[in-house]
């Protein structure tokens, strides 16, 4: 236990923040500057806690906190990260504050207090999302991931497009759907394990001895939830529907981090709690990835609706992150993991950018742009590198961690590798045809005078394509802090690297 | 022979005397006080009655536990604490009933309750100002009758109890102020269905008496394991006692009232029988298949975990087509009764504080449910049709707010008391080889959340109308509808207490 509880005070300031927001007086016109501020300190307060770790550290979790909650039920209130949760933590950190910045005006200020409840429940959403990649208690893990789905439903269903009731209804039902079978599984892993008042621990938990088929059970509970939520075909059709009706800003959030608890969960949870029915299943699931990637793709290619566009493209690289976990590799898996930080970066540059588009034309249809190019041309510019970096250009984000997914997955299940690799070729086909439909072309006269994109929007813009550089040439920090992280996952999955498997990781940097 | 008086234990049943004490007082009232005064009598008397009793049980009655009056009432854990539940729920209960909405009388309440509908007697009451409160008197009756039937320790003194807790609602069920043929059809077929499953447990009664030769139930569980040789009487006998029990928890196949009651009920006086019944018939079946017919548990268990199966999914698809906000309530409240059964199926004593944990979250969330509903008014009368309610949240943000709340609570979300409820029961219930019944009641639940979430859809995304507002409350229901929401709050975020007194209070004697 450290002195200063950084975990918790990270959960708590957008917690308390948004609360806040949420009771300033109806008249106030600075709220949106107040949860801008909340944001921007939970981003020092996480660049804080992340000085704090050590990569490499001899325990599985650091910054840990432990306090006895339900002693009846062995729930305690336990936090800890390991890299994989620091980093996604310090995605969501950074984001925040850029989606506020991509939401200024996305609620009119003076309508009551509909601009306080927008930003107040993103700031919710913020803490509870802090909360669920930190959660070292399964309990607590699974209040966080039930919870989490209130802010967001009501992000999509009071802010969203027309059809915003039927997508708000359809993401929670899918999300509960998963998460009630999960929580049969969490009460029965519980009672598989030790028991007492602290019962509910991950360490606890972890290396427990099952039955053959409880164990395969016990894992599929697990696996549909974190299925439906990263989403993977055939239970994806949540969605397109979600991120095309909720504004911009909750798509990023949603797509960018909250998905990521999917392959976050299956990490922490199907790999190191059931080892034995993980390996059962990886060749099933690593076929439903491969089938994601490619089936994604091409949906993506057919869609007309940028959002939806974006969303099949996510689905398409989720079939990625979830090919190299199920590989157990080391490269493979670090892949993974480093692809889920850069896959939120580059989901939340397409997402805001395309939104940008959005706003000046008034509608999502591919159809209805083109030569934008000429009107905007740093919109559009910023929307191709974007792209490029979804499709993986090599010295962009996304390539390091494409290439280690499929280079690891290759060195045990080469099939698979290289029939998902075709979902790179498809990744060209939908941004390069997108990104010609809309900015290439004869420049459109309706719109001549569009201005181009203004300041805020460059605010939004710079950090996000600043992250793709940083992490496209120089990824080894990241990496640095993500595989001791994976190294201790597959100890306990108890499999070690086909040979050869020296430095495989140093060499697919840059 | 001398006939031996039994003793007594006068100060183990003070709870029970100050509440028939208060009842008949109460009727005293209505007989011989001016009609301007009896609500500001009769109002008074009976929460003090209450909270005397609710003291008593509390401080006088955990003292003397142990049987009394001859082995046929048992004071002890459970008993106690189903009296208090009881209790405190019934005086929140009583404030909602009491609510005048700035009249002179309790605004849910007919004048004159022997009148017929529509006629010029009915008409004359209402314009020379009749108030009748003899809803007081006769909520003090019902109240103690459910305080008698969770200790009630012999089949004969539970047939007492029963009765006394049945008449008095059917008469309440009848006294709606508007509305009222369906108000007299609601008393009519729960009189008539409620005396049919009377019926029911009288003739088991009889079976159990003819196989033990007693009617005690020490007894007919020490004659279970000596094996008497009249087995063939056993389970007939149990199954109907059952079947006279489950009628009043609104178990599926004996739910068919539970819509029509609900719905033509006042109703304040649906939140009391949905809330309170529900924890007086639980207390009762706990105590006659916990203590008499455990031993014989191999026999009925199967036939009862159908019946919570049935229930469950019943309750919970039966849901979805109603578009009446009382209506949905019920068949909630069936659906939750089938969880309640998973809990009591356990048949261990984490299935008795699980079961009891859940009475508790289930009443403190029901009240102040049927409270709002008392409160949402379209010209003068409740506006119960679920379209009535669209866009409530722009005209009454609290309201919607707090029935919002309650909803998430009947889903069971995390930190609301139904999450820590549904997690106590399904828990036992994988505990004791009942996963089956725990993955039926997630899936029942997922269904279930649909329905309500589109209560929330109607509130919050659809579009006002016009058509219904909510009332201002008096401080009366808004104190009853707070404390609902704080213990909801409460036993979701910090159930460690209410756990702990469970689980101490789990101990049937024998």
């Amino acid at each position: 236990m450290s002195g200063v509880p950084w975990l918790s005070i990270l959960v708590l300031i957008p917690l308390l923040g948004g609360v806040l927001v949420a009771l300033l007086p109806r008249g106030f016109a600075k709220v949106r500057e107040v949860a801008l501020g909340v944001s921007l300190l939970t981003l020092v307060a996480g660049v804080v806690t992340a000085l704090q770790f050590q990569a490499g550290g001899s325990q599985q979790f650091q910054l840990t906190e432990t306090y006895t909650w339900i002693p009846q039920f062995g729930v305690s209130y336990a936090v800890g990260v390991d890299g994989i949760a620091l980093a996604m933590i310090l995605l969501g950190v950074v984001l925040v504050p850029i989606c506020l910045l991509a939401a200024w005006d996305d609620v009119a200020t003076g309508s009551g207090r509909r601009q306080h409840g927008y930003f107040a429940l993103m700031l919710v959403l913020e803490a509870l999302m802090i909360g669920v990649f930190a959660a070292t208690d399964v309990f607590l893990f699974y209040v966080f991931f039930e919870a989490m789905l209130i802010p967001v439903y009501f992000l999509i269903g009071s802010f969203g497009g027309p059809g915003r009731a039927k997508a708000a209804t359809t993401f929670l039902i899918y999300s509960l759907f998963g998460g009630l079978i999960m929580l049969v599984a969490v009460i029965a892993v519980y009672l598989q394990g030790p028991g007492g008042a602290d019962g509910f621990l991950v360490e606890r938990l972890t290396g427990l001895e099952f039955g053959t088929w409880v164990e395969r059970l016990l894992f599929l509970g697990f696996f549909i939830a974190f299925a439906i939520k990263a989403p993977m075909w055939p239970v994806h059709t949540w969605l397109p529907h979600a991120a095309s009706e909720a504004r911009p800003a909750t798509s990023v959030l949603l797509v960018g981090v909250l998905d990521k608890v999917g392959t976050f969960g299956m990490i922490r949870f199907c790999l190191q709690l059931f080892p034995d029915a993980s390996r059962w299943a990886a060749p099933a699931v690593m076929a439903l990835a491969v089938l994601s990637i490619l089936i994604g793709a091409a949906l993506a290619i057919g869609q007309r609706d940028m959002m939806r566009l974006i969303a099949y493209t996510s689905i398409s690289h989720f079939g990625f992150i979830v090919l190299g976990i199920f590989a157990v590799t080391t490269v493979s898996t670090t892949g993974s993991t480093l692809y889920m930080v850069n896959h939120g970066f580059t989901t939340a540059a397409l997402f805001l950018i395309a939104a940008m588009f959005i706003a000046r034309r008034g509608s999502r249809d591919i159809m209805d742009f083109g030569g934008w190019q000429r009107v905007t041309p740093v919109i559009a510019g910023s929307l191709l590198v974007a792209g490029l970096s979804g499709l993986a250009l090599p010295g962009l984000n996304s390539f390091v961690s494409e290439f280690m997914v499929i280079i690891g997955t290759y060195q045990r299940y080469p099939v698979y590798a290289v029939v998902g690799a075709f979902g790179v070729i498809l990744a060209a086909l939908y941004i390069l045809l997108w990104y010609q439909k809309v900015a290439t072309g004869p420049k459109p006269e309706d719109y001549a005078s569009t201005p181009d994109m203004t300041r805020r929007e460059k605010a939004v813009v710079a950090p996000l394509i600043a992250a793709f550089l940083f992490l496209g040439f120089y990824p080894k920090p990241a990496l640095d802090m993500l595989e001791p992280a994976v190294g201790t996952t597959l100890q306990y999955v108890g499999v070690s690297d086909p040979a050869p498997s020296a430095d495989a990781a140093e060499g697919s940097e840059g | 022979m001398m006939f031996q008086a039994p003793d007594i234990s006068y100060l183990a049943l003070l709870p029970l005397l100050i509440v028939f004490g208060g009842g008949l007082v109460g009727v005293a009232v209505e007989g011989f006080a001016g009609r301007s005064m009896r609500y500001p009598v009769q109002m008074p008397l009976t929460v003090l009655t209450l909270l005397a009793a609710l003291a008593a049980v509390i401080f006088v009655a955990p003292n003397h536990r142990g049987l009394t009056a001859a082995g046929a009432v048992a004071v002890d854990g459970p008993a106690l604490l189903l009296q208090g539940l009881v209790l405190a729920l019934s005086t929140i209960g009583v404030l909602v009933m009491s609510e005048r909405l700035g009249g002179s009388a309790p605004d849910a309440f007919t004048h004159a309750g022997v009148s017929v509908p529509g006629s010029a007697e009915e008409a004359l009451a209402t314009k020379v100002g009749a108030t009748t409160t003899e809803v007081y008197p006769l909520t003090l009756f019902g109240v103690g009758g459910m305080m008698l039937f969770p200790m009630a320790n012999d089949l004969i003194v539970m047939f007492i109890a029963l009765e006394i807790l049945s008449l008095p609602l059917y008469v309440m069920c009848g006294l709606a102020r508007r509305r009222r043929l369906l108000s007299q059809e609601a008393s009519l077929k729960y009189f008539l269905l409620g005396a049919f499953s009377s019926a029911f447990f009288l003739f088991g009664a009889s079976f159990v008496y003819g196989y033990a030769g007693s009617m005690r139930f020490d007894e007919i569980a020490a004659s279970i394991s000596s094996e008497v040789g009249m087995d063939g009487l056993l389970l007939p006998g149990l199954l109907l006692l059952a079947t006279g029990l489950l009628f009043k928890v609104g178990a599926v196949p004996f739910h068919a009232w539970v819509p029509d009651v609900y719905q033509g009920a006042p109703t304040p006086v649906t939140g009391f029988m949905a809330a309170v019944t529900k924890v007086a018939a639980f207390g009762a079946l706990l105590r006659v298949f916990y203590v008499a017919g455990e031993s014989a548990r191999l026999d009925w268990q199967p036939v009862l975990a159908g019946v919570a199966a049935v229930t469950m999914v019943v309750g919970a698809v039966m849901s979805v087509g109603q578009n009446d906000v009382k209506r949905i309530l019920a068949y909630s409240s069936i659906a939750h009764a089938g969880f309640i059964l998973v809990g009591f199926l356990a048949l261990d004593s984490a299935g008795v504080s699980g079961t009891m944990f859940y009475l508790a979250a289930y009443g403190f969330m029901t009240i102040p449910a049927f409270a709002i509903v008392t409160l949402v008014r379209s010209s003068g009368s409740e506006a119960t049709q679920v379209a009535q309610w669209a866009g409530l949240a722009k005209t009454n943000p609290w309201i919607a707010a707090g029935f919002s709340f309650l909803l998430l609570a009947f889903t069971g979300i995390p930190l609301t008391s139904g999450f820590t409820g549904k997690f106590a029961v399904f828990s036992a219930a994988i505990a004791n080889n009942g996963a089956w019944l725990a993955v039926v009641g997630v899936l029942a639940s997922a269904v279930t959340a649909y329905v309500y979430f589109r209560l929330i859809v109607t509130m919050y995304f659809g579009e006002h109308t016009g058509e219904a507002v909510a009332v201002q409350a008096s401080s009366l229901t808004t104190f009853a509808v707070a404390i609902g929401l704080l213990v909801t709050l409460g036993l979701g975020v910090m159930p460690s207490p209410m756990l702990e007194l469970a689980q101490q209070a789990s101990q049937f004697i024998r």
